[in-house]
């Protein structure tokens, strides 16, 4: 019961997220795709090629529409992640079927009543207005119908590119486990499509049976959000001035705490408020700190090596990969690496223990010997990873089969026996608690890992107090603490805020303050 | 008073109407009649411009047409279509109302207009002025159609086989009304069939169209006496065969047996 009442606590903040994507999406939409469509009725050439255009985009899968918008606003200079990604992609995506109904609507309207409409004397603006558009409308009111229900759906997916909306219960939920918050995410989706949908549905019916009352309801509703949401929306405009610190987390249960400790260091030694950007795409994490749309991550030396700084060549040691990633960071825009954070979370490749025992299997040496017998399950991105070519590479691996799925399903689906092999992170609570044994990477195929703290050139340059606040966080977190913390959560079904407040306690008691000058 | 002054309109490479020419006097009412692609229906779309002629001049009272504007022009001419087209999502007053509207008519002044039409075409405006067409029945809802073609108060009435898709008792109490309300309104009026019948009833002359061009121009007596060719010649006999065809089979069967 506390574990909903703690989701419930979430709501206001992710439903007006939600709204305000959704609302403004959908006005957007539709102010934009009614004129077009109607357009396109009156030009014969556009027709084809305008509705041809919105069926393409239509075609692109809904997470990609909006990951691609987000480089797109980089290149172009404007801030990349967050709001302004995600409106765009969902208007976007909401243009076709409203354009494609309007079209239809009016293409559809008899042509003996349009005949009429100019032989009673209409001019080719009144028999728009007052003939084909009403006659139109319940075409055109359904395409809106169709576009809001699948704007609310597809507006869950703006978290990854950091937009706050009911889509942060799915996905943190998903990756902590968490599946009351996965529930309260989907159920409040769901019945807000439907609202938005009967809403829409209400006022059109009222208007064409011409119910005043039915009419007058669903306006007061519809004013009623819309205003709410413009309020809102005004609100953060003005709240951007002043704003927090924002602190990033990509998508898995470790990078919530971390986040959740960063954000409350923060707050705990300098006082300056903090906001964390949960679910960032990798790359797009590390973009977003480049743009300065948030201030401050952790991410992984090894990720760094490969994606950031794209070297081949395994990195001389641990030391001389943290020192060459920060002095690369420096040169890009005066980027900081403040501190490594203690522990390592390197990729690695487990399997069931009692699997591993019966074949007599160590290190991946071992493994690359019977892999062809074994399937093997990888997170998204991991077989397009450079350390999985750099393994394939040393070991001369060649699974049977290769199967990938969402990290949140990995550990299961070894333990299961699903699969054979995954590929799974060194500090992961799952690894002990479900018995999985890490193979050693004896030859060193996969760069080290450590954990780092990384912040924007705005943040050294506004606040150095916060860094000088976070580099006090160096080797604060050991790989027992954090493999600890994400057991807590995934197993004990801890919220990753409850988890780190302790380790932040933890850190505060043993770490004195500095003293301060009067 | 209008005036077709050499009329021509090609669609492509058909000739539709072939250099036309005709007189309708004030108060006239001339039948257009012809077969299916005779070129009558076309020569009435010309009138009013929802058709442009490829060649030649419709002068209204001695204006050019084509020197209006085509919407304000046909404001001004009423027009009673073949397949009625009501505004299915107007009420009836809606539709009556609808060329006054766009006239910038009060809203009062409408509304007694509307009143007085529907009871013009025999109608229960009270009954009938806030239903929608479609809950009217194909009669009545022609005589809207009539209604909608008169209420701005035209002085030129178009009408295109008004009555040719209702049954025959209710086309015979149309023409009834219709006959009625163009004496007690003094319109000057074309009006477009393919029924002879209907011509010989309606018309104060007829002009037959054949193929495009005007076969023969005249009071529908002159046209019995001296038919111009074979083509009106057969447009004449029609009803007539019919009614001897009627009389011989009433004849045979001779009165209705009775138990």
């Amino acid at each position: 019961m506390s574990a909903l009442r703690e989701q419930l606590a979430l709501l206001p903040a992710y439903l007006t997220g939600h709204l305000e994507l959704s609302l403004l999406a959908i006005a957007i939409a539709t102010g934009a795709s009614i004129p077009l469509g109607v357009l396109a009725t009156r030009v014969a050439w556009l027709e084809g090629p305008v509705l041809a255009i919105a069926g393409v985009v239509q075609t692109i899968p809904g997470l990609a529409l909006l990951a691609a918008v987000v480089p797109l606003l980089a290149a172009l200079g404007f801030q990349s992640i967050g709001f302004l990604p995600a409106i765009i992609g969902l208007t976007l995506y909401g243009v076709l079927p409203i354009l494609r109904n309007t079209v239809a609507g009016i293409d559809s309207v008899d042509p003996a009543l349009k005949e009429a409409a100019r032989g009673v004397g209409m001019t080719d603006g009144q028999q728009l207005r007052r003939v084909e558009l009403p006659l139109a409308m319940p075409v055109i009111v359904a395409g809106i119908r169709t576009a809001t229900v699948w704007t609310v759906g597809m507006a869950t997916l703006s978290t990854p590119v950091g937009a706050t909306s009911l889509g942060n219960y799915i996905f943190a939920g998903l990756q902590t486990r968490n599946y009351t918050a996965v529930l309260v995410g989907s159920v409040a989706a769901a019945a807000l499509a439907l609202v938005l949908d009967g809403l829409v549905h209400g006022l059109e019916s009222g208007l064409r049976r011409r119910r005043r009352g039915m009419v007058a309801l669903a306006l007061a509703s519809l004013v009623v959000l819309y205003g709410y949401t413009a309020w809102s929306l005004a609100r953060d405009a003005r709240g951007a001035r002043a704003r927090p610190i924002v602190v990033g987390a990509k998508t898995f249960t470790e990078q919530y705490v971390v986040a959740e400790v960063l954000a409350g260091w923060i707050e705990r030694t300098t006082g300056l408020p903090t906001r964390v950007a949960p679910s960032l795409g990798s790359t797009v994490a590390f973009d977003a700190l480049r743009n300065g749309d948030i201030d401050v991550y952790v991410d992984y030396t090894g990720t760094l090596w490969t994606t950031i700084l794209r070297r081949q060549e395994p990195p001389a040691s641990r030391e001389a990969a943290i020192d060459q990633i920060g002095r690369f960071l420096a040169s890009q825009g005066g980027m900081v690496l403040v501190a490594p954070l203690g522990f390592e979370n390197a990729y690695a490749l487990a399997m069931r223990d009692r699997d591993a025992e019966a074949r007599g299997l160590r290190t991946i040496g071992d493994l690359a010997r019977v892999s062809a017998e074994l399937s093997m399950g990888g997170d998204y991105e991991f077989f397009e990873r450079p350390e999985w070519r750099s393994l394939e590479r040393a070991y001369g691996l060649r699974f049977g089969s290769r199967r990938t799925m969402d990290p949140s399903l990995l550990y299961q689906a070894v333990a299961l026996g699903n699969v054979d092999a995954i590929s799974a992170y060194t500090t992961d609570g799952r690894i002990a608690a479900l018995h999985l044994r890490v193979l050693d990477d004896d030859r060193h195929a996969i760069p080290p890992y450590d954990a780092v703290i990384l912040a924007s050139a705005r943040l050294a340059r506004e606040h150095p107090d916060a860094i000088a606040a976070l580099a006090r966080l160096q080797g604060a977190i050991d790989a027992r603490a954090m493999r600890e913390a994400n057991r807590e959560v995934d197993e004990d079904g801890r919220t990753p805020r409850q988890v780190a407040s302790d380790i932040v306690a933890r850190i505060a008691g043993a770490t004195p303050e500095p003293a301060r000058g009067d | 008073m209008i005036e077709l002054d050499r009329l021509t309109r090609r669609f492509g490479g058909e000739v539709a109407v072939d250099d036309l020419s005709l007189v309708v006097g004030r108060g006239e009412l001339l039948v257009l009649l012809g077969g299916s692609g005779s070129g009558k229906t076309t020569t009435l779309r010309m009138i009013n411009r929802l058709i442009e002629p490829t060649s030649g001049t419709v002068r209204l009272d001695g204006v050019d047409t084509a020197t209006l504007t085509p919407h304000e022009l046909r404001r001004r001419i009423g027009y009673v279509f073949q397949r009625i087209g009501l505004f299915p999502h107007m009420t009836i007053a809606e539709n009556v109302g609808v060329t006054p509207s766009l006239l910038g008519w009060e809203r009062d002044r409408i509304r007694k207009r509307v009143d007085e039409l529907l009871e013009l075409v025999e109608l229960d405006a009270g009954a009938v002025r806030d239903r929608l067409p479609d809950q009217l029945s194909g009669g009545q809802q022609q005589r809207v159609g009539v209604a909608r073609a008169l209420a701005a108060e035209p002085a030129i009435l178009l009408l295109d086989e008004p009555f040719g898709a209702l049954d025959p008792l209710t086309r015979d109490r149309l023409q009834e009304s219709f006959l009625r309300i163009r004496r007690d309104l003094g319109l000057t009026a074309v009006f477009v069939t393919h029924d002879m019948t209907e011509a010989l009833r309606l018309g104060d002359r007829i002009a037959v169209m054949h193929a495009g061009r005007l076969a023969q121009v005249g009071a529908p007596r002159e046209l019995l006496r001296a038919p111009a060719d074979d083509v009106v010649r057969q447009f004449l006999e029609t009803p007539r065969r019919q009614a001897e065809l009627v009389e011989g089979l009433l004849g045979d069967a001779g009165p209705a047996p009775r138990p």
